[in-house]
């Protein structure tokens, strides 16, 4: 792997390069589902490529190949470099990067089992056997259930001298039971839709999450749905669980912050952001117990956004990206960080392959714990208590946003009055924000991991981190999504 | 592509043979692509890359798995075949599970074009500058991508199954932004020179140019007239639905509706990828011929897939358009093409009122799986109709919008042109009108 970073990077040095970094990448995957009592996709791969980025002609050049061949390298370099010369025929000004300093470091994330140790016919033992936990429940119409186990060892070699040896392990696991009835169709997942809960553990994570132990309870939930009331339109206080707080974050802060779409370089597809400069260090962006930090550092938790060095080999940092409320930080590289002037990249770059190209990507952007517990975030008169994401919504600028969840509850004064199906809510960024009211304490506080988050052209599929704590916020629209 | 298929393919099955098994499925796919990408007026990514990968599949007594690798010696290959059995193996029998698929004859269809398979990056910047100055030239800022490449696939089984498919693919869009407005377009094809970059740009900056200074319109329910990308995008979530195993799962907004009329009269749709405005290969995930379906005739639910599975279970005949095995999701049509009408998008604007023109949807999602309501905004070109004239931007709307209704409150179609948005596949689609489109918020630009 050294080998291969380092002669790809010497077959871009000695063309004439302004800066040049090279990705050999190798990952290794196991995916098993069940499906109502049976295998679903049971499936094992392997990748291995290199990523060659050259900024030369004061452009960017990059090819990426899987022919590992010294001409297969030669070939990736040559292109780069010709790709990069193109570039020069729509140029308005050269690249430059903000400073970094040279590493030269092995990493290897920490795991107490390894996934791949385990055999697949233990992984569908325990799959199969939260199957049947669902589908003892009369109503269940379908019962699927998930894990899925990644390794991922880059060298990293770049022209400054670097050679960055990162290992990362992650894990992922959940299920769903969904209720197919009188022309109704309810879902009920765990620990969060979407496949569950995914970190940078090894299969030790399967054995936290109480997968078994879960599974009556969120099939009881699917079925009775259909018995339970809409939920209503109009404005409420509404308490949202973690994993939702973490989507709302991905979505309303995550995306925003990244310094690429606030200069314009995904407009054309992921787009914008209202955060423009002029807001930074002003912008009220939420109440004063509103404090969000991007931290990609291993101190901030096991997250899909955890590394030792991001994709351009800076260093993982702990930035402050709303201070008491304020916003006060971005998402950067090293060349937009350049570009506005700060004097270092925060480290957030990162590609989802050998074969792209590395985009300002989350890390883990986390909402901190609070200091209320979690019956003081409960207790008010009246309120909606929302529930695992059903469906997520927002602009291209990231102002209006709309969330469904898959179970709502009605509380009066921290108890549940009745439950509520087809829950939704509704608002503007920023005024969402300054409406949170409490945040539950370290104690309830999860690092939840999304890993399906896309950007750029190609698309590009990346994991990232998100920690909350259930948080109440005050006179939200809520059942917008059944209006009119 | 690297590596002779063949050969790969013959080292496959003696990897298996020596391991005591001999029903073996393997696919064999590569591409080599490039892509342009442009913001503020200048290229700032451009990239590209060359992928090849292999993908077996034995079938044990009952049992399967897949495994996978992007290695292609006689070392990696055998480790790659013993790692699919050996899986495979640990699985316990499905008596669902079909044997490999039998060789049968597909339609060929020529989607593989020398101009595509061999644009240079030099040729996709200098496309890009001038859509760039085009787009400079109105005062406004640019943002897009230019992509170019091909692509093969090659499914080959124990069985006599060798099902081979060859494809370029070009791709440009574009963003064009003033001070408080934006506009896009986008068109894609097998064959590059079926694209014109530059009228692109110009309708980008056409509609930037149109909708500056937006004005906020109260939410509500509008007649909409949605062009072909923005029909593509919504309606292309509920495809997925098609599927008999969908259905079978209870995950379908058809489960129950088969034969009943859901639609308008005016709603016809296929799938059907011999249409010449479609691209894909003419076979499914495990080499059967892809069938032309009618989904949808005057607005009833006539056809939906059937992989080789699902057919069995149904008692009915595969359709080819199966999924590579092992998956949960069965099958789906992918190539879909919605029937036109012969009103120009002109002549609907001129036919309407009071109305919204939307340029395109985005972040569409489900909001209710078998109403089938989905959530999205509108984005990069929203306008005022009044009096049958375009009058005006308007601030972007959020929709919760139910595709039942809304394919019954379809006033007017266009002809259909190859569509290609960014929220599902490319598909051949015309515009619409549409009444009484429910638009429940408003955002701020």
């Amino acid at each position: 792997m050294k080998d291969l970073a380092l002669s790809a990077l010497d077959a871009v040095a000695r063309r004439g390069v302004t800066y040049a970094d090279a990705r050999a990448l190798e990952i290794r995957e196991r995916e098993v589902t069940t499906k109502n009592g049976k295998a679903g996709h049971v499936s094992s791969s392997e990748s291995m490529g290199i990523g060659i980025r050259v900024l030369a002609f004061g452009c960017w050049g990059f090819a990426a190949t899987d022919d590992l061949s010294q001409s297969g390298i030669q070939s990736a370099a040559v292109l780069a470099l010709e790709i990069a010369r193109a570039g020069t025929a729509a140029r308005k000004q050269e690249v430059t990067l903000a400073p970094e300093q040279k590493y030269e470091a092995t990493w290897v994330s920490p795991f107490q089992i390894d996934p791949f140790s385990i055999p697949v016919d233990r992984n569908l033992g325990v799959l199969l056997a939260v199957d049947a936990e669902l589908r003892r429940v009369p109503g269940v119409s379908l019962a699927e259930a998930s894990m899925h186990f990644e390794r991922r060892r880059q060298v990293f070699a770049s022209t400054l001298g670097s050679l960055i040896d990162q290992t990362r392990s992650m894990t992922g696991a959940g299920f769903a039971a969904l209720s197919y009835k009188d022309g109704e169709i309810q879902r009920r997942s765990y620990p969060n839709s979407f496949g569950g809960q995914y970190q940078l553990k090894g299969y030790e994570l399967v054995e936290e999450l109480r997968l078994l132990e879960n599974a009556p309870r969120v099939a009881e939930e699917a079925v009775a749905l259909h018995s339970a009331d809409q939920c209503p339109e109009g404005e409420s206080d509404l308490i949202l669980d973690s994993s939702q707080l973490g989507l709302q974050i991905h979505e309303s802060i995550g995306h925003p912050i990244e310094l690429d779409r606030v200069l314009g370089s995904e407009a054309n597809y992921a787009g914008m952001s209202f955060l423009t400069l002029d807001q930074l260090g002003r912008l009220r962006y939420g109440s004063e117990i509103v404090n969000v930090v991007c931290d990609a550092r291993l101190e901030h938790g096991p997250g899909l956004g955890t590394f030792a060095f991001d994709d351009e080999g800076v260093p993982a940092q702990a930035t402050d990206i709303i201070r008491g409320g304020r916003f006060v930080g971005y998402m950067t590289s090293r060349e937009t960080a350049a570009a506005i002037g700060q004097s270092r990249s925060n480290g957030c770059m990162r590609a989802d392959g050998w074969e792209r190209l590395p985009l300002i990507r989350m890390t883990n952007v986390s909402l901190l714990a609070g200091e209320q517990s979690l019956e003081e975030v409960f207790d008010v008169d009246h309120a909606i208590y929302m529930e695992t994401n059903r469906s997520w919504s927002i602009d291209d600028k990231r102002y209006n946003f709309q969330f469904g969840c898959e179970i709502g509850w009605e509380m009066r004064h921290g108890k549940r009055v009745r439950m509520l199906k087809n829950p939704s809510y509704s608002g503007i960024s920023t005024e969402f924000w300054n409406a949170c009211a409490a945040i539950a304490g370290p104690h309830h506080w999860t690092l939840w991991g999304v890993p399906n988050c896309g950007k750029g052209q190609p698309e590009q599929v990346m994991g990232t981190g998100h920690g909350a704590s259930p948080a109440r916020f005050r006179n939200i629209r809520i059942g917008s999504a059944y209006a009119g | 592509m690297r590596g002779d298929v063949e050969a790969i393919f013959g080292q496959v099955v003696d990897a298996a043979r020596a391991l005591g098994v001999s029903e073996i499925e393997a696919i064999v796919a590569g591409s080599d692509e490039a892509l342009t990408r442009f913001a503020n007026n200048a290229i700032h990514q451009n990239v590209a890359e060359r992928t090849t990968h292999l993908s077996v599949r034995p079938v044990i007594d009952g049992r399967t798995a897949r495994a996978s690798t992007n290695r292609l010696t006689r070392e990696a290959i055998r480790e790659v075949v013993a790692e699919a059995i050996a899986i495979a193996k640990l699985t316990e029998p499905d008596e669902d599970l079909p044997p490999l698929a039998r060789s049968a004859e597909y339609q060929g269809v020529e989607r593989w074009f020398e101009a595509t398979a061999r644009a240079t990056p030099e040729e996709r910047a200098r496309a890009v500058a001038e859509a760039i100055h085009a787009v400079e030239a109105a005062g406004q800022t640019a943002a897009g991508i230019y992509s170019t490449g091909e692509s093969a696939f090659a499914l080959l089984n124990s069985r006599g199954v060798s099902a081979r498919h060859t494809e370029t693919m070009a791709r440009f869009s574009i963003t064009a932004m003033a001070a408080d407005s934006s506009g896009w377009a986008k068109a894609s094809a097998c064959n590059l020179a079926a694209l014109n970059p530059l009228e692109l740009a110009l309708t980008a900056a056409r509609k930037a140019a149109g909708s500056t200074t937006p004005r906020e319109l109260p939410p509500g329910r509008y007649t909409v007239i949605l062009e072909p990308a923005a029909v593509l995008d919504l309606t292309g979530q509920m495809f997925p639905d098609f599927s008999a195993t969908a259905i079978r799962d209870g995950r379908s907004f058809l489960r129950d509706r088969i034969g009943k009329q859901i639609f308008g009269e005016n709603i016809t749709i296929h799938d059907d990828v011999g249409h010449p405005l479609q691209s894909g290969a003419p076979f499914d995930g495990e080499g059967v011929p892809r069938k032309r379906l009618t989904l949808v005739e005057r607005g009833v639910v006539r056809e939906v897939a059937y992989s080789r599975q699902a057919a069995a279970l149904a008692g009915a005949v595969p359709t080819g358009h199966g999924f590579p095995l092992p998956n949960e999701l069965g099958e789906a049509p992918t190539n879909i093409v919605i029937a036109g009408g012969e009103t120009s998008l002109e002549q609907m604007v001129v036919s309407t009122d009071r109305g919204i023109l939307v340029t395109r949807l985005w972040y569409i999602r489900e909001v209710d799986p078998y109403e089938k309501i989905f959530t999205g905004m509108t984005r990069d070109g929203t306008f005022l109709i009044e009096g049958g004239r375009v009058t005006a931007g308007v601030r972007n709307f959020r929709f919760n919008q139910g595709l039942m209704e809304m394919l019954s409150n379809v006033e007017a179609l266009s002809a259909p042109v190859r569509a290609s948005g960014e929220e599902t596949y490319d598909m051949v689609a015309p515009a619409m009108k549409v009444r009484e489109f429910n638009f429940t918020e408003v955002t701020r630009f």
